[in-house]
C-alpha cells in the first residue's frame, strides 16, 4: 500500500511541476472566460464591432424606397439610378448594390464578394417585411390584427411529483447535461492518453523492468491511474476557482454596465409576443438578454446537488474505467504510433455515445435507449449525464452507479492482466490474438 | 542463500526453462552464462518475482520467495533505463523508496554514493541530459543502494567504457567482499570467468554444467601444453613423453603445442626437453569457460548455438 502511494506521489507530483501543466491550468479559464466575455459582448452590442454593411438601393417599384430600416449591421441608402449605381457603389465606400426593378421578380444584390446568408437573410426579410405591409394595406387588413391572429402560444413545462410543482427549463437541461457530458467526454480522453502514454513511456525507457522488481505490475499500473486522475481532478478544480476568480473579477470592472443591465431584465422579465409592427432590431438586441437571465434563473430549478454528486461519480469511475484500458493498450505497444489499431475499440463507445447524446439521448432522454445507454458501464457516464437534468429516479441512478462499479472492477482486472505480461514484451508486435494469449497467462 | 529447485517456465511460444536447479553460495560471486535465449533472463525474472514459474521452487536462506525478499534483491537489468524527465537525484531516492528505505535514509544513501563514484555534480540533472555511461553509473547506484544482499546483474558490463567497467568491477567486488552474494549474468564467458567463484552453464532452456570454477576447468583439462624454447625446431622422438599438437616459429624462437602422453606429468616432459633446448615459457593450456560450453554442449549432442562476441 506504502508503494502505491509513492507511484501514486512520483506521478503526481512530475506531471504537476511541469510547465505545460501550468501553463495549461491558467491559460484556459484566461481563454475560457476571454471566449465568453466576446459572446456576452457581442451578443449585448450587436453589431458593436463596427461591422456594418453599407446597402445602397435602387428601387424602380415604388414599393421600397424610404421604407427599409436600417439596422446596426445594415444601413440602406437610395439612389436612382441603376447604371450609374453599378459603376459608383464601391467607390462611394458601398458594400452591395441591391436592385429591384419595377417587375420585382429579379431583385439584385451587387457586391464585390458574395454576401454572408445572415446579411443575404436580413435583407431579404426586410424586403418581405415591407411587401407584406403593402399587400396587407392594399387588401384593408390592418396589421396590428392579423399579428394578433398569428400569436404563437407556447407552453411552460412544469414538473409534477410528491415533493411538489416547479418549473422545467428544457434549455438549461439542455445546456447542463450537454456541458457535463462534453467535459466528461473530454477528460476521459485526455487523462486516459496520459495514462498511456506514461505506460509507454516506461516500456520505451526500460524502467519499468527496475520499478517491477520492486512492486507488482498491478501496484504499478493502479498508482498511475489514481496519480494522473488526482492531476486530472486538480486541474478542474483549478479550472473551476481560476474561472470563479476571473468571472467576478470580469463581472465587476469590465462588465460592470452591461450586467446591471442584465439583472434589471432579469427583474421585469416577461416574454414579448412576437409582434409584426415592432421593430425587428428592438427585439434582436433584446432577446439574447432575455434569454441569458432566463438561463440563469432557469439554472436553480434543476437538481444541482444530484448532477454534482452524479458528476464526480461518473467522472471518477468512467476515468478508472477507460484509463485501465488506456494502461492496457500502451502495455501491449512499443510506440505511440502502434497504439492506433487498439485505440479504436476503446474510444468507439466514448464517440458513440457522444454522438448519441446529441441527437438521440438529449431529445428523447426517457426512451428505452436512452436508459439502456446509461446503464451500460462504458456509455453510462456520457449518457447518465445527459439524461440527469431531465429528472432520473434515484433507484435507476444506483443501478447505473453499481454496474459502473462492477464495469471498473471487471476492466481493471482485464487490463491489469494484459498490462501485467504486456509490459515485459518489447519488439513483439501485439496482435489482438497476443493479448488474448497474455490474458489467459498464469501468474 | 539461494536455491533453485527444478523450474519449469514455458510461454505461449517455446518452453524457457525446463527443470533447472541450483544451488549459490552466499557470499560468493556466481555466473549465470549461456547464450543469448538460453533462458537466463527467464530465471532472473523468477528469482525477482517479476514473474512466476509454472512449477519449481525459488528458496532464499530456505524461506519460499516472498515480498520482503524484494528489498534484499538488487537488480540491473540487461535493458537499462531510467525516467528520461527526471532529475537523477530524485530518481534514486525514488527508486530506493520503492525498495523500502526511507526518504532520509535513501537520501542520505543516494549522496555518498554519488561521491563515491564522483558524479555529485549531476544530481539535479535529467537522465536525457547524461551520456549513457553517465545513465549506467546511476543506475549501477539505483540497484545497490538498498544495500541487498543478494545483486544480480544482468550483462553488467555492456555499455562501459574500460574505464568505468573497470570502476563498477571493483566496486562489486567490494560489495561481495562486505558480505553481498553476486549473480553475475551473461552470454560473455570470458568477461567474468575470472571474476566467479562458481558458475551454471544453460543452454536451450536447459542446466548442462555447473560447479566451482576450479574444479570444472579441474574436469575440463586435457593436459595440453605450450612450450617456447630459443632457436630453430629441434627434432622429437618417440619416446619423448608427450605427443606433438602442433608446431609453429615465432619472433625469438619456436611454439610447440604438446599433449602429455598418459601416465606423465609435466616434470617428465621438461625433464625431457631441457637438455635439448633453453626454455623460455611454459604453460598448461586451460579451457576457456568458451570452449567447455562448447564442448559440452556439442558432446551432449545438443543444438549449438554460438555465443556472440559483442
Amino acid at each position: 500500500m506504502n508503494k502505491i502511494l509513492l507511484i501514486i506521489k512520483r506521478e503526481y507530483m512530475t506531471r504537476v511541476m511541469k510547465k505545460s501543466f501550468l501553463m495549461v491550468t491558467f491559460l484556459v479559464p484566461v481563454l475560457f472566460m476571454g471566449m465568453m466575455a466576446l459572446v456576452v459582448y457581442l451578443a449585448v452590442n450587436q453589431g458593436g464591432l463596427g461591422d456594418t454593411k453599407k446597402v445602397e438601393v435602387v428601387d424602380e417599384s415604388g414599393w421600397f424606397a424610404n421604407k427599409m430600416n436600417s439596422s446596426k449591421t445594415i444601413k440602406y441608402t437610395y439612389v436612382n439610378n441603376i447604371a450609374d449605381a453599378k459603376k459608383t457603389f464601391l467607390k462611394e465606400g458601398y458594400d452591395y448594390l441591391l436592385y429591384v426593378p419595377a417587375s420585382m421578380t429579379k431583385v439584385q444584390l451587387f457586391g464585390k464578394k458574395t454576401p454572408s446568408l445572415i446579411n443575404q437573410g436580413k435583407i431579404e426579410d426586410e424586403l418581405t417585411r415591407v411587401a407584406r405591409e403593402r399587400r396587407l394595406n392594399e387588401a384593408h387588413i390592418d396589421a396590428a390584427v392579423l399579428a394578433n391572429a398569428q400569436k404563437e402560444i407556447s407552453v411552460q413545462p412544469e414538473q409534477i411529483d410528491e415533493t411538489g410543482e416547479k418549473h422545467a427549463h428544457v434549455m438549461a437541461a439542455y445546456g447542463v447535461g450537454l456541458l457535463c457530458a462534453f467535459l466528461i467526454y473530454l477528460s476521459l480522453f485526455l487523462y486516459g492518453a496520459q495514462v498511456m502514454r506514461g505506460v509507454i513511456e516506461e516500456k520505451v525507457s526500460r524502467i519499468i523492468e527496475v520499478v517491477i522488481s520492486s512492486v507488482k505490475p498491478f501496484q504499478l499500473m493502479l498508482g498511475k491511474i489514481i496519480g494522473v486522475g488526482m492531476v486530472g481532478l486538480t486541474q478542474f478544480v483549478m479550472w473551476i476557482v481560476l474561472t470563479i476568480v476571473l468571472s467576478g473579477v470580469a463581472g465587476t470592472a469590465v462588465m460592470g454596465n452591461k450586467m446591471k443591465a442584465m439583472q434589471q431584465v432579469q427583474t421585469t422579465k416577461h416574454i414579448d409576443v412576437r409582434s409584426a409592427t415592432a421593430p425587428i432590431t428592438d427585439q434582436a438586441a433584446e432577446a439574447p438578454q432575455n434569454e441569458a437571465a432566463e438561463f440563469l434563473q432557469s439554472l436553480n430549478t434543476l437538481p444541482v446537488g444530484k448532477i454534482v454528486f452524479c458528476f464526480l461519480f461518473y467522472f471518477m469511475f468512467g476515468y478508472l474505467l477507460y484509463s485501465a484500458l488506456f494502461a492496457a493498450v500502451g502495455s501491449a505497444v512499443d510506440n505511440e504510433t502502434e497504439t492506433q489499431q487498439f485505440m479504436l475499440p476503446v474510444t468507439m463507445p466514448l464517440i458513440f455515445t457522444f454522438i448519441m447524446a446529441q441527437s438521440v439521448i438529449i431529445n428523447n432522454p426517457d426512451s428505452n435507449l436512452s436508459i439502456w445507454l446509461s446503464m451500460i458501464p462504458f456509455t453510462s457516464p456520457i449518457a447518465m449525464m445527459i439524461r440527469l437534468p431531465f429528472g432520473v429516479e434515484w433507484p435507476q441512478i444506483a443501478i447505473s452507479m453499481a454496474l459502473m462499479v462492477v464495469g471498473f472492477l471487471f476492466t481493471t482486472w482485464v487490463a491489469a492482466r494484459i498490462y501485467r505480461v504486456g509490459i515485459l514484451m518489447y519488439g513483439k508486435k501485439a496482435s489482438y490474438k497476443e493479448l488474448a494469449k497474455w490474458f489467459m497467462y498464469k501468474e | 542463500m539461494l536455491s533453485i529447485r527444478n523450474i519449469v517456465k514455458q510461454y505461449s511460444g517455446h518452453r524457457a526453462l525446463s527443470g533447472v536447479s541450483m544451488e549459490i553460495e552466499a557470499g560468493k560471486v556466481f555466473g549465470l552464462l549461456g547464450p543469448n535465449g538460453a533462458g537466463k533472463t527467464s530465471l532472473i525474472r523468477i528469482i525477482n518475482q517479476i514473474t512466476a514459474p509454472d512449477s519449481g521452487e525459488v528458496l532464499i536462506n530456505g524461506e519460499h520467495l516472498n515480498q520482503h525478499h524484494i528489498a534484499q534483491i538488487g537488480y540491473l537489468p540487461e535493458e537499462r533505463g531510467l525516467y528520461k524527465k527526471m532529475e537523477i537525484g530524485e530518481q534514486i531516492i525514488y527508486l530506493a523508496q520503492l525498495k523500502g528505505l526511507s526518504r532520509d535514509e535513501a537520501r542520505r544513501r543516494a549522496i555518498q554514493w554519488f561521491k563515491k563514484l564522483e558524479i555529485e555534480s549531476w544530481w539535479k540533472k535529467k537522465i536525457e541530459e547524461l551520456s549513457k555511461g553517465m545513465q549506467q553509473k546511476a543506475q549501477f547506484v539505483a540497484t545497490v543502494i538498498h544495500e541487498p544482499k543478494l545483486i544480480i546483474l544482468d550483462e553488467p558490463f555492456s555499455g562501459f567504457d574500460p574505464v568505468n567497467a573497470e570502476l563498477i568491477k571493483n566496486e562489486i567486488l567490494e560489495l561481495n567482499r562486505n558480505g553481498a552474494t553476486i549473480i553475475f549474468s551473461t552470454h560473455r564467458m570470458e568477461s567474468v570467468e575470472e571474476l566467479c567463484d562458481a558458475i551454471a552453464l544453460l543452454n536451450l532452456s536447459h542446466k548442462i554444467l555447473d560447479g566451482k570454477v576450479k574444479e570444472i576447468r579441474n574436469a575440463y583439462r586435457t593436459g595440453t601444453y605450450l612450450l617456447e624454447y630459443e632457436g630453430n625446431t629441434i627434432s622429437i622422438g618417440a619416446d619423448a613423453p608427450f605427443i606433438i599438437q602442433h608446431e609453429q616459429a615465432i619472433e625469438d624462437g619456436t611454439q610447440l603445442k604438446l599433449t602429455l602422453k598418459p601416465g606423465h606429468r609435466v616434470n617428465d616432459m621438461l625433464g625431457y626437453m631441457l637438455p635439448k633446448c633453453s626454455i623460455h615459457k611454459m604453460e598448461e593450456v586451460i579451457p576457456t569457460m568458451n570452449e567447455i560450453f562448447i564442448s559440452t554442449v556439442s558432446r551432449n549432442g545438443g543444438d549449438l548455438h554460438l555465443p556472440t562476441n559483442k
